[in-house]
């Protein structure tokens, strides 16, 4: 086998450990918070430096991950295939690409900027230790956690365009931590089996499924409230504060019917709804910081 | 059921970019009610879009979908009733409301018959000013020329609520597959005449 198609092999093993999907929508949040600061969009350096650095911080971390809960894949049908569980990597080859990988990142997110590089690393500690290492196998209420390492890389390209963090950073910080429920929630009540065979505690196993289609309900609102405060906060036309309220009535809409008229298409409906309302909120912040 | 397929999507995510970037850019000389009014019209449209990604045709099956689906409709002609012909806006605001309410009571409660029946006029009536009222303004001089594209996307808009409202009713004047392949482009002329007229 020549070098090249080794490398290609290999390429197509390990890419499915960064989860490509979840790590691009967080790569535009932290886009998304730098544009906002209303940096001059064409500074070339800032942008591939946070897009390199948050790409190569939020892969390692979804690589330590995906190492620390590989006897949990292999529990649940969903992830039982992932290359981990299923035997197509190594544990340890996986780990110091993890460490490599996070730490090139946060090394570089250092040299553009220490404050910036801190906030990443709180990003990256929150996700591995306490989320996934210390409370997702001992409470439901570690989503809080993920939700606010999901939230770290908005606010650190806020960080790195502003030089600080502000109100407008933590706003869009906390909406992408009420949001996390929405898109977990869902995922979790879909696939409820597998998360109790992995002996995983959720919301839908600890509370039922009623409360957890409440908070769903709740947590849509909340996050559409401090998207809408951010963009008020940031002076954009009332357009995009109409487009937002039109994209939350969707959200909403389909958050009661699932309340009350539940089913699995419902559910991942509103799953997959969620996803592109706030991928359409964050395009929406772009186009209407873009100086 | 008919799959939507990938040019399909492609016209789906057109209509939502279309119909988003209107709310977004306002409408010129209309005031703030009436620019709300607007707005939900064209919110209804980025949300059948999105329903429509999501879900596939078979979300126009759903009974909620008809009566969001007339939100369009009626909040448009309400909107250009209340903007120029605004001794009429009292009665029309009445007539909308009624008309709305008759629809979501008698989609839950009723035969299909008796909702055709009564989704008929409601849609026909808005769907009349939407295609009138703008193409006779820019016809007078007294709206731009372009605004007569907004009663050519009410009118492409009637044939689409008709086709659907007659399918429902199970009286269909084309198959379900014919009016589920032309719908995505239907859809993003009706959003772009908007565009274009507004």
């Amino acid at each position: 086998m020549s070098i090249q198609s080794n490398i290609h092999l290999k390429v197509k093993v390990y890419w499915p450990l960064i989860k490509s999907l979840q790590t691009g929508l967080l790569l535009m949040t932290g886009f998304t918070g730098f544009i906002s600061s209303s940096c001059p969009v064409m500074n070339w350096r800032m942008t591939l430096g946070l897009l390199g650095s948050l790409f190569l911080t939020v892969s390692g971390s979804t690589i330590l991950n995906m190492v620390y809960d590989r006897d949990i894949d292999s529990r649940m049908k969903r992830t039982v295939h992932r290359p981990l569980p299923s035997g197509q990597i190594n544990a340890n080859e996986a780990l110091l690409l993890g460490l490599t990988v996070s730490l090139l990142g946060l090394g570089w997110a250092y040299i553009l900027m220490p404050l910036y590089a801190l906030v990443v690393f709180g990003g990256l500690f929150i996700d591995v230790v306490i989320y996934t290492i210390w409370l997702k196998r001992r409470t439901a209420w570690s989503i809080v956690w993920g939700g606010i390492s999901g939230g770290m890389p908005i606010l650190a390209g806020r960080v790195l365009g502003t030089g600080r963090i502000d109100d407008i950073g933590l706003l869009f910080m906390l909406a992408i931590l009420l949001w996390i429920p929405t898109h977990i929630l869902t995922f979790s009540m879909r696939y409820n089996e597998d998360y109790q065979r992995a002996g995983v505690p959720t919301f839908p196993s600890q509370y039922g499924i009623v409360p957890t289609r409440l908070i769903i309900a709740l947590s849509s609102v909340g996050a559409a409230l401090a998207i809408g405060v951010g963009i008020y906060a940031l002076g954009l036309s009332w357009g995009y504060l109409r487009l937002l309220a039109v994209l939350t009535s969707g959200l909403l809409g389909l958050a009661i019917v699932s309340i009350f008229r539940p089913s699995e298409k419902i559910n991942f409906g509103l799953f997959k709804y969620a996803s592109v309302f706030m991928l359409g909120s964050m395009i929406m912040v772009v186009i209407g910081a873009m100086p | 059921m008919k799959k939507v397929t990938v040019p399909d999507r492609l016209l789906f995510v057109l209509t939502i970019i279309l119909a988003s970037y209107l709310i977004v850019k306002g409408f010129s000389g209309f005031t703030e009610t009436e620019t709300t009014l607007l707005s939900i019209a064209m919110g209804v449209l980025v949300i059948a879009g999105l329903l429509l990604l999501l879900f596939g045709f078979e979300i126009l099956e759903n009974k909620a979908v008809v009566v969001v689906a007339t939100i369009t409709p009626l909040s448009l002609s309400l909107s250009l009733i209340v903007a120029y012909l605004p001794q009429f806006s009292l009665i029309y605001w009445v007539l909308v409301m009624a008309g709305f309410f008759a629809i979501l009571f008698t989609r839950y409660f009723s035969s299909n018959k008796v909702a055709a029946m009564v989704l008929a006029p409601v849609h026909g009536i808005a769907g009349l000013i939407i295609f009138l009222l703008p193409v006779v303004f820019s016809l007078n001089g007294q709206a731009p020329s372009r605004f007569a594209l907004v009663g050519v996307g009410g009118a492409l808009f009637g044939i689409g609520g008709l086709l659907l409202a007659f399918l429902k009713s199970g009286k269909p004047l084309l198959s379900k597959e014919t009016i589920f392949s032309i719908l995505p482009a239907l859809l993003v002329i009706t959003t772009a005449c908007f565009v274009l007229g507004f």
